[in-house]
């Protein structure tokens, strides 16, 4: 086993984008169990030093490989079609229109309901778009069209993000 | 000391079993210390019998200080020397301090933390919270008559980094031994849930002397996961005494203007928040300058006029909430922490919004005490292996200033520690040979509404076109949820780095300055306390090593246990005598000499980690 080792070997999980969430969560307790710092509280710096390291480690492909959109952009790496999303930023005109009737909205609503009513029906649609990418990584072996289907996920995401924070602002 | 080891009939006496840890609970208003004794964990008791220490140091002439109930009762007759809730002011600026005016301290407005001017001179928040946790230590030692290996204590969840970093120095600074910093949500979830087995998710509601926490935890097969945090560090129960006190005068139609008549009539309201907490009516009554207050309150008068920090504490918890994306009947418990809970208008709050009563029968006061006696318990490797495992995260964004007074977020709240993350900048200006990098944490955008961790510079960059140079920013935050951050330009390998020690700057030979001038102030004291900590960490050590060698000895081969088992003969010639700095001298080289056996023994664990999983599945 090696820091380097990709997400899913160290978890010891198969290299695709399904996944058993509760396999992954039980991998990851159980590596924490092993790698967290605190199993070493009292032992020397070099044991903790390197604790650190893998309890970083670990936690950095959990979080990776527990969000989909961002295992959909690592499974795209390791298959040779980064995502690129800085660079990329050509996107269907039918999703921009999307988006943009979708800001519009977001606008409009004035209250915590309205506003919570639009994030469940683009909730709805992310999750449609993730079995979209589900089915071009494991079942049509399309790369190239799963990469555009995480930018546009990415889209999404910011989206909701924004979502949240009108959410907040309505609260307080 | 003892003069006979006695043990049962074929086992050998643990070395670790004789590894007192402690837990302490540095709160706002009182501060406790617990430890588990028996295999049981509680709160120790002073000499009079009582577990809670008050959080209030008094400076008195000639180097004397009064700490606890003592300098409690004299808050009011000497306020300017009295310091009472200094937990609020760690690590944060005079300007941060919401309504510092009415407080009646002499206050120095110095760079990155506030500090307060008493007849012993100017003291930071650090030093008087050293007073409180040196008092419990002597507390916890007079108890075992005995050192105390190391120390867990608790911090609100929602505490930023300077504040997390000046409550480990103001340890250090009283001579513990950190295991760990642990929230005190986390703390009260593991008292409450290795008593009641419970698994599930569950939210704790902490509302002390002067913060207000709210965090929502999984319990899992023994570990505590905390999957969201929030609340406010400045809330608390002495915003219910503030808001009843001018209530109160207000009735009267009179002011408080000196230090005592502010001080009296805080006492005053608190004393009869207390009361209402079993009576429907009391009074608001002390002696101010003059004359007398008297002003009857009602418990309906008093949920009314204090409902709107109700309020804030809820719309903190709806947060939360949705950060998590749950709803409150997800919600399989609520934990109840922090005195401020005992007021009924609090538990019914609560009980609405998640609609079921919540847990309270562990006492409120105690309760984050004896969590935290049960971490540093096994920190210390006393517990059975694998008991127990915190997976904490960070309540706060951490991030960059970029262009415009901008933050870009680096590492985003509620990410589990420890964690590191990187991020790639670049030039703005044609020849830039230096970046200056501004370390923040907080939610908002702005970078003057966020929190300034750290400034530092990254010099020597190779001169280029503007947007060539690629600066690759690192930030890694520890499991005492403690950040440092190292920037590197990619192409010529140059490097900066700091640990973020906050804005006011205690670097490490100021400690050490402070130590000098503190409690052993006598330098042979000094240099009888280094051998001590020098033969502690040695011992530590050694004892380490063998547990390793005795488990996994059979990842070495034969030659490599000879070198590992030279070190240890060599330690043991240095600790035997009186050079701490031989000593701490042999102490490094034992621990690179295992550096290659500690990541082999990691590697066996992950393995094993991965093969009982697949055992589980089948």
């Amino acid at each position: 086993m090696n820091l380097s080792d990709d997400d899913f070997t160290l978890f010891g999980l198969p290299q695709r984008f399904g996944l058993d969430e509760v396999a992954l969560d039980q991998s990851w307790r159980a590596l924490q169990a092993q790698v967290h710092p605190d199993r070493f509280a009292s032992e020397g710096g070099s044991a903790q030093r390197l604790a650190m390291q893998w309890a970083v480690r670990v936690n950095e492909a959990y979080r990776r490989l527990k969000d989909p959109v961002a295992r959909g952009a690592y499974l795209c790496g390791l298959r040779g079609a980064a995502v690129d999303a800085e660079r990329n930023t050509a996107m269907p005109a039918s999703f921009l229109m999307q988006q943009m009737t979708w800001r519009e909205a977001l606008d409009d609503a004035g209250t915590l309901d309205a506003v919570e009513a639009l994030d469940d029906e683009v909730a709805a649609q992310e999750r449609d778009m993730v079995q979209a990418l589900g089915r071009s990584l494991d079942e049509q072996g399309q790369p190239e069209a799963a990469a555009q289907q995480v930018r546009a996920l990415m889209f999404v995401a910011r989206f909701r993000a924004d979502i949240r924070k009108r959410l907040e602002a309505l609260d307080a | 000391m003892a003069l006979l080891q006695i043990s049962e009939p074929g086992q050998t006496p643990d070395p670790h079993a004789r590894r007192i840890a402690v837990g302490i609970d540095l709160g706002t208003t009182h501060s406790l210390v617990a430890s588990v004794r028996h295999g049981v964990a509680e709160c120790l008791p002073d000499s009079a019998g009582r577990v809670i220490l008050p959080s209030v140091v008094r400076y008195l002439d000639g180097n004397r200080r009064q700490i606890g109930f003592d300098a409690r009762d004299q808050q009011a007759a000497d306020p300017e020397n009295t310091l009472v809730s200094v937990k609020r002011f760690m690590g944060r600026r005079l300007a941060d301090l919401v309504g510092h005016e009415r407080l009646p301290y002499r206050f120095v407005d110095q760079p990155g933390m506030v500090a307060i001017d008493t007849r012993q001179g100017v003291k930071t928040p650090v030093e008087v919270s050293a007073d409180i946790l040196a008092t419990l230590r002597y507390r916890a030692e007079d108890t075992f008559n005995d050192d105390l290996f190391g120390a867990v204590i608790t911090v609100p969840a929602y505490f930023d980094d300077a504040q997390r970093q000046a409550t480990k120095d103001a340890a250090q600074l009283a001579g513990l031994n950190v295991l760990r910093l642990i929230n005190e949500p986390t703390a009260a979830a593991v008292a409450y849930g290795l008593d009641n087995g419970s698994e599930g998710l569950y939210a704790v509601y902490d509302l002390g002397g002067g913060t207000f926490d709210i965090s929502l935890l999984k319990l899992h097969k023994g570990v505590f996961e905390v999957v969201a945090a929030g609340g406010d560090a400045a809330l608390g129960g002495d915003d219910f005494d503030q808001a009843l006190a001018d209530w109160a005068l207000a009735q009267a139609g009179v002011s408080a203007v000196s230090a005592h008549d502010k001080r009296a009539v805080l006492v005053a309201a608190r004393r009869a928040k207390e009361s209402l907490t079993t009576a429907d009516i009391t009074d608001v009554a002390c002696q101010l300058d003059g004359h007398d207050l008297a002003v009857h309150v009602s418990r309906q008068q008093f949920d009314a006029l204090t409902r709107p920090l109700v309020d804030r504490t809820l719309a903190a918890v709806r947060k939360v909430l949705r950060d998590a994306r749950v709803k409150p009947a997800d919600v399989q418990g609520v934990v109840m922490v922090g005195g401020s809970t005992r007021m009924p208008a609090v538990q019914t709050a609560v009980g609405a919004l998640f609609g079921r009563p919540p847990l309270t029968n562990l006492n409120p006061d105690e309760v984050v005490a004896v969590g935290a006696a049960i971490q540093a318990n096994a920190l210390a490797g006393n517990g059975r292996d694998g008991e127990l495992l915190l997976l904490d995260v960070i309540p706060l964004s951490l991030g960059l200033e970029t262009m415009g007074g901008l933050v870009e977020r680096v590492i985003e709240r509620n990410t589990t520690i420890p964690v590191a993350k990187a991020q790639d900048f670049t030039t703005f200006k044609d020849g830039q040979t230096a970046m200056a990098i501004h370390v923040l944490q907080g939610e908002r955008e702005l970078v003057s509404e966020c929190r300034s961790l750290a400034r530092f510079e990254l010099r020597g960059i190779p001169p280029m076109v503007a947007g060539a140079a690629r600066i690759r920013v690192t930030f890694q935050v520890d499991a005492d949820g403690l950040l440092s951050v190292a920037a590197r330009e990619l192409g010529s390998g140059v490097e900066a780095s700091v640990v973020v020690k906050p804005s006011y700057g205690l670097a490490d030979d100021q400690i050490a300055s402070m130590l000098r001038d503190g409690f052993d102030s006598a330098e042979a004291d000094m240099a009888a306390r280094s051998l001590r900590e020098s033969r502690v960490e040695a011992e530590r050590m050694t004892l380490a090593t063998r547990a390793a060698l005795a488990a996994d000895g059979s990842l070495l081969t034969e030659a490599e246990q000879q070198d590992i088992e030279a070190l240890l003969q060599h330690l043991a010639r240095a600790a035997a005598g009186d050079d701490h700095a031989a000593i701490d001298a042999q102490v490094e080289r034992l621990a690179e000499g295992t550096e290659a056996f500690a990541a082999a023994r990691m590697n066996r664990g992950i393995q094993a980690a991965l093969t009982g999983r697949k055992l589980n599945d089948i």
